[in-house]
């Protein structure tokens, strides 16, 4: 039990499938056609630099509808019995069973061209193209990713003492201030993991936008493109993509140690 | 009042996440590839039964599925406990490598395993097919079943196994007798998971997969994109009732495990 010999084989494992190939990413992306050196990648991708900030505001807003949709649920929630929250939580996490193209497709059928929404849009007289816009891509990122914000926080919301939030109350505490006091801070290493668990997967994404934005493409879908006829920019742009990732989760695990510290 | 409207608040959500799913298999039974209702049929269901592509696509999501999950499993356990008897430093950095996959974006490992997979088949001969796709599964598995194997290490009282030795077990007896039950429910949802993330891969596999391997992920993907495939429909309701079949089997095994162990 003491021998380290069984990490062996994963840990050639992880050399060969894991660092090669990253390194690979990075040899593509400071190195042009020839295998030269050069810059060229980064240059080529500066181009696609729109559809980036594109991606990063469009994973930003459909984290942010996620936390507000998912915090006052998470919350009440974690308020019932043991017993039913074991059965919520299953029911949350039957959709995230079904396979995340039909998912999506499923909402292509609902918001397309005299789809079921368009045409009671339409007998009320409202006439609006429900599909290909960023909204309709936004609908579809927190669908596909509301229970990765709502299973996060109400892990950790249901570890919150009932008897803390009635002893705020005895003391005086109006909702807001029990609000703002006990339970927000005690809920804010849930909602850095499913801020998290969000953000990454909707920034990074490819074909939800293909399927619902029409030709607003998102960075997924460039990376993809453009990694069909030229590795060198292809890779410059996911190197990109990796360190802007990285950065955040830096940057969210320095912000929730200092909660951690203050709170 | 507060807990009605909590309710009515839970149920909202719950109609936001099940509809467009509902919606989705209503319309494997409309008798036609419209939004429009044109009567009852089940001729969805026999021509997905008889598209052969599709069928065949399933075989090999199952194989592969199957393969890369119990893979993972021997590997990951074993990484597991060879990595948690390394000290310090070089533990973490091994367990900082082992979670690459999970927290860089799919997208970014999907291509450079796809770098990887054309520079070494220019050089050895091969294209990519069942096999790469099959690495690529295992690679991004593994990491999952480490994460769910290590906490039970931590939990094991190690004199167990030394006491099994004393007792005169051989090392390979005192492993399967002692180690591996206690580290089984670990070993056991780290199977799981890799299980499902397997069969639900499209990223990975779609970058991995050459020009001819199919899955059904990347079947769901042609029947969809871009058209109204009233199969892939029906391929939905399939799925959806395997899910919630697994759900209640899986879910009233550990009911009737947790009143076992109430006697």
């Amino acid at each position: 039990m003491k021998t380290k010999r069984p990490a062996i084989p994963y840990i050639g494992w992880m050399l060969v499938f894991t660092i090669v190939p990253l390194v690979m990413v990075i040899y593509y992306a400071f190195t042009d056609a020839q295998g030269h050196f050069s810059l060229e990648p980064f240059q080529n991708a500066a181009v696609y630099s729109e559809v980036f900030l594109y991606s990063l505001w469009i994973a930003l807003i459909s984290t942010f509808i996620c936390l507000v949709l998912a915090y006052p649920l998470a919350f009440s929630i974690s308020r019932c019995s043991e017993r039913s929250q074991s059965m919520i939580v299953m029911f949350l996490m039957v959709p995230m069973w079904m396979n995340f193209l039909l998912r999506i497709y499923a909402w292509v059928l609902i918001l397309q061209n005299y789809g079921p929404l368009d045409m009671i849009l339409n007998f009320f007289g409202v006439d609006v193209t429900l599909i290909g816009n960023s909204g309709a891509v936004i609908v579809g990122m927190v669908y596909e990713f509301l229970p990765f914000m709502i299973l996060p926080l109400h892990t950790v919301m249901s570890k919150i003492d009932s008897s803390l939030i009635e002893a705020a109350q005895d003391l005086g505490c109006s909702g807001f201030y029990v609000f703002r006091k006990v339970v927000f801070p005690l809920s804010v290493p849930g909602i850095i993991s499913g801020v998290t668990m969000v953000f990454v997967p909707t920034a990074s994404t490819f074909l939800v936008a293909q399927y619902l934005g029409g030709t607003q493409f998102m960075i997924g879908d460039v990376i993809e493109r453009v990694f069909q006829s030229d590795h060198n920019t292809g890779s410059a742009i996911a190197v990109v993509l990796m360190v802007v990732i990285l950065g955040f989760l830096v940057f969210m695990n320095r912000f929730g140690d200092k909660e951690a510290v203050n709170g | 009042m507060k807990k009605l409207r909590s309710k009515i608040y839970f149920i909202i959500i719950m109609a936001f996440l099940y509809l467009p799913i509902i919606y989705l298999i209503a319309y494997s039974f409309n008798d036609g590839k419209t939004s429009v209702w044109k009567g009852f049929t089940l001729k969805w269901y026999t021509a997905l039964f008889r598209d052969s592509q599709i069928m065949g696509s399933l075989y090999n999501t199952l194989i592969i599925a199957i393969l890369a999950s119990v893979i993972a499993t021997i590997l990951g356990t074993a990484a597991a406990i060879g990595i948690y008897n390394f000290k310090g430093g070089v533990r973490s950095a091994l367990q900082n490598v082992s979670n690459i996959p999970i927290i860089n974006p799919e997208i970014v490992t999907g291509v450079s395993l796809m770098l990887l997979f054309t520079f070494a088949g220019v050089m050895m001969g091969f294209e990519m097919g069942f096999w790469t796709v099959l690495l690529a599964h295992i690679g991004f598995c593994t990491p999952y079943v480490i994460l769910n194997v290590t906490p039970r290490i931590r939990q094991m009282d190690s004199s167990l196994y030394e006491a099994a030795l004393d007792l005169g077990c051989t090392p390979v007896q005192a492993f399967f007798k002692v180690v591996m039950h206690e580290l089984l429910p670990g070993i056991f949802s780290g199977f799981l998971i890799s299980f499902t993330y397997s069969l639900d891969d499209f990223v990975i596999t779609y970058f991995t997969r050459g020009s001819r391997f199919q899955t059904l992920p990347i079947q769901i993907y042609t029947m969809t994109h871009q058209r109204i495939n009233p199969k892939a429909n029906a391929l939905s309701a399939l799925l959806f009732i395997t899910v919630i079949v697994i759900l209640l089997i899986s879910n009233f095994a550990s009911l009737k495990k947790s009143k076992e162990a109430a006697r």
